[in-house]
């Protein structure tokens, strides 16, 4: 199975104008906010207790993207979270790794050096993250800057404005363009879910992610006030699947801001499991963009093999 | 590094509930054995485990318990409203309390999953007594006149498959409009309403003002027959329902009956194709399929079948069968070896009449009764699957052109109970929503319910209402 | 040629009453009448009233005939606006006040009654004609509405008609009492298969013509006359009949029909003591109403719970 998209596959005429484009894309199934939420949250009651909960809390911890992205970032701050992320428990070396560190671009060489030999891959922001209001060639270029200084992964904002604005073709051509420079680095898109409003839209963003060459559609930047819910990563999780069944290409997904506890982040795993399947479990297909989830998902892994409950004084703050 | 989630075992714990080795009739207040000493076995249908001894009621035990209800009428009916009223919202309030005890119990006894008893049933439970209780003082305003009078005692039988919350639906309604009750739970389920008892007991009810009178049929045609009975409230098959009705005619008995339906989920090509998978899952496969206004006709249009077919096995095949206790299990047990050979016998019969039979992958359980998720396709409505009501996990595929055909196959039927209608087109929903002859229609969803929203059929799956305003009418001289 | 010499009183043109069914007027396909006299009072009971005229004596054949034409006619009628409705039974009542002098020598001799009291029948009957016009646009306000659930839904309950009902209408109010049990079922848009008053059916039949000239679509009423137990049979277990209203009907053969009627569990009006004197409630519009519930989910109008 191929890893990335390619616009060889049979839905490739769609994008010949932002009329084909937009007719497709309003031609996807409508999606009911009420049964979407409750499905969502009838799966969110899974029991996941003792194996299948450590299988779980394991599986997170290599799922996350650890991520810091603020104006008060400094090289110390980063390296300490490369440090975090490669030994996530100091006190149990069978801990995983979380599967990458998440930067903006001008960190990614000391990202990249902390991370070195451990497996842990360097994701950055780019494309004017998180706002994404800049012109192509500043956003070609932030990307150009990441990849040359080493990143895997680029995690690239929409243009929520022209898509808003039905201006499909345009969103289209900017992925596709970043794709291109980003060369083998992965491509994240970020559709800024909160900011996209309906349900509806979220699943004509996900089909023109994916068109345009996504290997990961990702729900948003944690920068706004609604950033990954059940719901939004159900929907999306039902477009990956639906999306490899009439292509045979295979996207991931990411749900990123608002996702703290191992009680949630378990909730996500179920959702996986049960609509994209297992193929999806696996941290080259889904990730977590986040922070404070891992130190719980620690602890929680600490309780599984002690017995008793941890607290946050044994996780480590970095 | 994909590798199966496999959820470990997550049983809910069966210790919160203790089931006693036998119980007697509850009538005046008392548990008491029947007149003729005759007693018969309750079993947990996941493991035919023997739960509990049960007293059996016969024709002496009905009058006696009538007798007793006609007693406390008197009392009861005097009482005003607002003290009914308190009464009832303890009832409700009690039941939150044993909510989770409750749900324990009526999985052990019933078979469905702790999931649905414990996310649906109990909920609904509490809820219709909390509705049912502010009714009681404020009947005047119900739209029945001033001060509109109860009937007198209410003869209740009620059906297996939601035992509590059928009992919920009898009895909140009757004592809050004045009635005493006799009720008659099922005889595979009479637990719930035992511990019901119970309920009465702690929240001071005062005695004869709700019996139960565990039994088979027998019994329910004696109450249904009792000359001193006002009322009959009845939930289960078409046939009994007639029988009662046949049983009732000319008499001055208020009778309403909540019987068989066979539910047509109609699925149009603009669907909100992911939640219509789900609202069909839910439609047939909730509880077993052994529910009333279960959508066990699919009718999809022609154009978006296969698409539909192939999302909804795929679906099916997530379904987690097995250990109702188990807060993970999506498909419990069937609720008794007569229930599982009806519907055995009734799948034989479709696949001999050449419908295509499909199930999931899926292991059952070695004791108890079991039945796989079952679709049918290839299915006409010539298919006795597709006019009978198998009361099962079964669900039957039909294909239409227009929404005409969709409707005109809907109320092909002599039941009229439950439709589903999926359309991402409003003025679509209100129409067909206008032309299906069904007293509840669901559109983009299937399956709900609430104390507040008047429930029962046309044509042959009964008449009255349960729930609602219109829920008081059947117990008041109007 | 002489011419005419002489002036004799003018013989009347008695009228042949038939059927009404389906809009039309056929005779009963038995080709059999009986003969209707006047009402005789207690006092002369034992005196035979006087021959008023040969009235259809409907067979099961008519029967299944008038439910075919009211089958028919439900999904019209049904569908109608209910202003539409209430503008012809509106019609009605003026219809019928132009032919008063008519329905009143009619139920003078039907009841026994004196020309003033059997006015004050007819003038109530074609009041409730009116009564009931003004219904039809106000009963789904009265007995519907939204239900507030517990969820994301927007729930509405709205009554139906029940479909085709049989109506045996009262024997003794031979007029009043049959509009009064006959506006109600047709106001809510079901449609009726009546039985007239045994004894007494001409009123009923007469008002057959009324409808027809109503703007009352064929088959929304049908009228027949004939033995009441004769014809309520076939009616009572008939499987496209939904439901019946045993005005008419004396205890015995109101608990016969009860137990047919529940072959397909038809809606069963039991008889009970009215005065169709006064105003009526709504009982005889709702036992003949289904309540149909909807559920609409309704949700927020983001995924992500803005609040634009």
């Amino acid at each position: 199975m191929p890893t990335t998209a390619s616009a060889a596959h049979s839905l490739a005429d769609v994008t010949a104008s932002n009329s084909t484009l937009s007719r497709f894309l309003h031609g996807l199934p409508g999606v009911d906010a009420v049964g979407l939420e409750a499905r969502a949250a009838s799966l969110g009651t899974r029991s996941i207790k003792t194996t299948a909960k450590a299988y779980a809390i394991d599986l997170a911890i290599s799922m996350v993207d650890l991520t810091t992205l603020e104006g008060a970032d400094t090289p110390g701050k980063v390296r300490a979270l490369g440090a975090k992320a490669v030994r996530p428990d100091p006190t149990d070396r069978t801990t995983p790794t979380t599967a990458a560190v998440c930067v903006y671009p001008d960190m990614v060489a000391v990202a990249k050096e902390a991370v070195a030999g451990s497996g842990v891959k360097v994701a950055s922001v780019a494309t004017a993250f998180p706002a994404g209001r800049a012109a192509l060639e500043v956003k070609l270029a932030d990307v150009r800057d990441a990849v040359s200084a080493g990143a895997d992964e680029i995690d690239m904002v929409i243009d929520r404005g022209a898509f808003l604005a039905g201006h499909y073709l345009k969103v289209y051509d900017e992925i596709v363009a970043v794709k291109e420079t980003c060369g083998a680095a992965r491509l994240k898109v970020i559709f800024e879910t909160g900011e996209l409003s309906t349900y509806d839209n979220i699943r004509r963003a996900s089909w023109l992610g994916m068109l345009a060459g996504a290997d990961f559609i990702k729900t948003s930047t944690g920068k706004v006030a609604v950033n990954a819910t059940p719901a939004n990563t159900l929907l999306m999780l039902e477009a990956v699947r639906d999306f490899r069944a009439q292509t045979g290409v295979q996207v991931g997904v990411k749900p990123a801001g608002g996702i703290r506890t191992s009680k949630d982040a378990i909730k996500f795993l179920v959702l996986v499991n049960e609509t994209a399947g297992e193929d999806w479990l696996d941290n080259h297909w889904f990730r977590f963009g986040a922070s404070s989830l891992l130190n719980d998902l620690l602890m929680q892994r600490q309780k599984l093999a002690t017995g008793r409950y941890s607290g946050p004084d044994y996780v480590t703050v970095d | 590094m994909a590798s199966a989630f496999v959820y470990a075992p997550a049983p809910e714990s069966r210790a919160i509930v203790d089931i006693a080795p036998s119980y007697g009739l509850f009538i005046d207040g008392e548990f008491t054995e029947a007149a003729d000493g005759k007693v018969f076995k309750t079993v947990s249908p996941s493991s035919e485990e023997v739960l509990s001894e049960i007293a059996q009621a016969g024709s002496e035990d009905v009058d006696r318990a009538v007798r007793a209800a006609r007693k406390a009428f008197g009392t009861w009916s005097a009482l005003p409203g607002s003290e009914r009223a308190k009464y009832l919202f303890r009832i409700a309030r009690i039941i939150q309390e044993r909510s989770r005890e409750l749900a324990v119990l009526e999985t052990l006894d019933n078979g469905k999953p702790i999931k649905e008893t414990r996310d649906a049933d109990l909920p609904l439970v509490a809820a219709h007594f909390f509705y049912y209780a502010g009714w009681a003082d404020k009947l005047d305003h119900a739209g029945f006149g001033a001060n509109p009078r109860p009937l007198g005692v209410a003869g209740q039988v009620i059906p297996w498959n939601f035992p509590l919350l059928m009992l919920a639906w009898k009895i909140a309604p009757a004592l809050a409009t004045g009635n005493t009750v006799v009720l008659k739970p099922a005889e595979t389920t009479p637990l719930s309403a035992l511990f019901f008892a119970d309920i009465c007991r702690q929240a001071g009810l005062p005695r004869g003002v709700v019996n139960i009178l565990p039994g088979y049929g027998d019994t329910g045609a004696a109450l249904v027959a009792h000359p001193d009975v006002n009322k009959v409230a009845f939930t289960g098959s078409t046939a009994v329902g007639k029988e009662i009705a046949r049983a009732v005619a000319g008499s001055h008995k208020k009778v309403t009956l909540e019987l068989g339906g066979k539910g047509a989920n109609i699925v149009f090509d603009d669907a909100p194709i992911d939640q219509a998978v789900e609202g069909i899952v839910n439609g047939i496969f909730f509880n077993q399929g052994q529910v009333c206004c279960a959508g066990s006709r699919l009718l999809v249009q022609e154009s978006v079948q296969d698409e539909l077919l192939d999302s909804l096995k795929r679906r099916l095949s997530t379904l987690r069968l097995g250990d109702p206790l188990d807060k993970n299990t999506d498909i419990g047990a069937i609720n008794s070896a007569e229930q599982l050979s009806r519907i055995t016998s009734l799948v034989a019969q479709g696949e001999a009449e050449g419908a295509e039979r499909w199930s999931p992958a899926c292991e059952l359980p070695e004791s108890g009764y079991w039945f796989a998720p079952t679709l049918f396709t290839n299915v006409t409505q010539a298919h006795t699957v597709a006019r009978d009501e198998i009361f099962g996990p079964v669900l039957s595929v039909l294909t239409f052109r227009t929404p005409d055909e969709a409707v005109a196959k809907a109320n092909n039927t002599p039941y009229g109970l439950s439709a589903g209608i999926w359309t991402e087109k409003g003025s679509r929903i209100l129409a067909v929503a206008n032309k299906l002859r069904a007293g509840v229609v669901w559109s983009n969803t299937f399956n709900k319910f609430d104390p507040t929203s008047p429930f029962g059929g046309y044509k042959e799956s009964g008449f009255g209402r349960e729930g609602g305003r219109h829920g008081l009418e059947g117990y008041l001289d109007v | 040629m002489s011419e005419k010499t002489e002036k004799t009183e003018r013989l009347s043109v008695f009228k042949t009453y038939k059927l009404y069914i389906g809009g039309k007027f056929p005779r009963s396909e038995s080709g059999r009448v009986y003969e209707v006299t006047t009402a005789t009072s207690a006092a002369d009971a034992a005196g035979k009233g006087k021959w008023l005229a040969n009235a259809p004596l409907s067979s099961r054949k008519d029967a299944r005939d008038a439910v075919v034409a009211a089958r028919k006619a439900f999904g019209g009628w049904s569908g109608a606006t209910a202003y539409n409705r209430g503008q012809i039974l509106y019609r009605i009542a003026e219809m019928l006040e132009g032919r008063r002098e008519q329905f009143v020598r009619e139920v003078a001799d039907a009841e026994g009654l004196s020309k003033s009291k059997a006015a004050a029948q007819v003038d109530a009957a074609i009041d409730r004609w009116v009564w009931y016009a003004g219904w039809t646009d106000k009963i789904a306000q009265v007995v519907g509405g939204g239900n507030p659930v517990a969820g994301p839904f927007f729930n509405l309950s709205s009554p139906e008609p029940t479909g085709v009902v049989a109506v045996l209408a009262p024997q003794e109010s031979s007029f009043l009492g049959l509009v009064s049990v006959v506006a109600p079922v047709i106001a809510t848009g079901n449609t009726a298969v009546v039985i007239a008053s045994e004894k007494s059916p001409l009123p009923a039949l007469s008002l057959g013509e009324v409808l027809a000239t109503s703007d009352l679509p064929g088959g929304v009423v049908n009228i027949l006359s004939g033995r009441t137990a004769e014809i309520a049979a076939p009616l009572a277990a008939h499987q496209d009949v939904n439901a019946i209203d045993l005005a008419g009907a004396d205890d015995v053969l109101a608990k016969e029909l009860e137990i047919a009627a529940a072959d397909n569990l038809k809606r069963v009006l039991r008889p009970q003591p009215v005065d169709y004197a006064t105003t009526p409630g709504t009982e005889r519009m709702t036992a003949f109403l289904e309540t149909k519930t909807v559920w609409h989910p309704t949700g927020s109008l983001g995924a992500s719970g803005s609040s634009y």
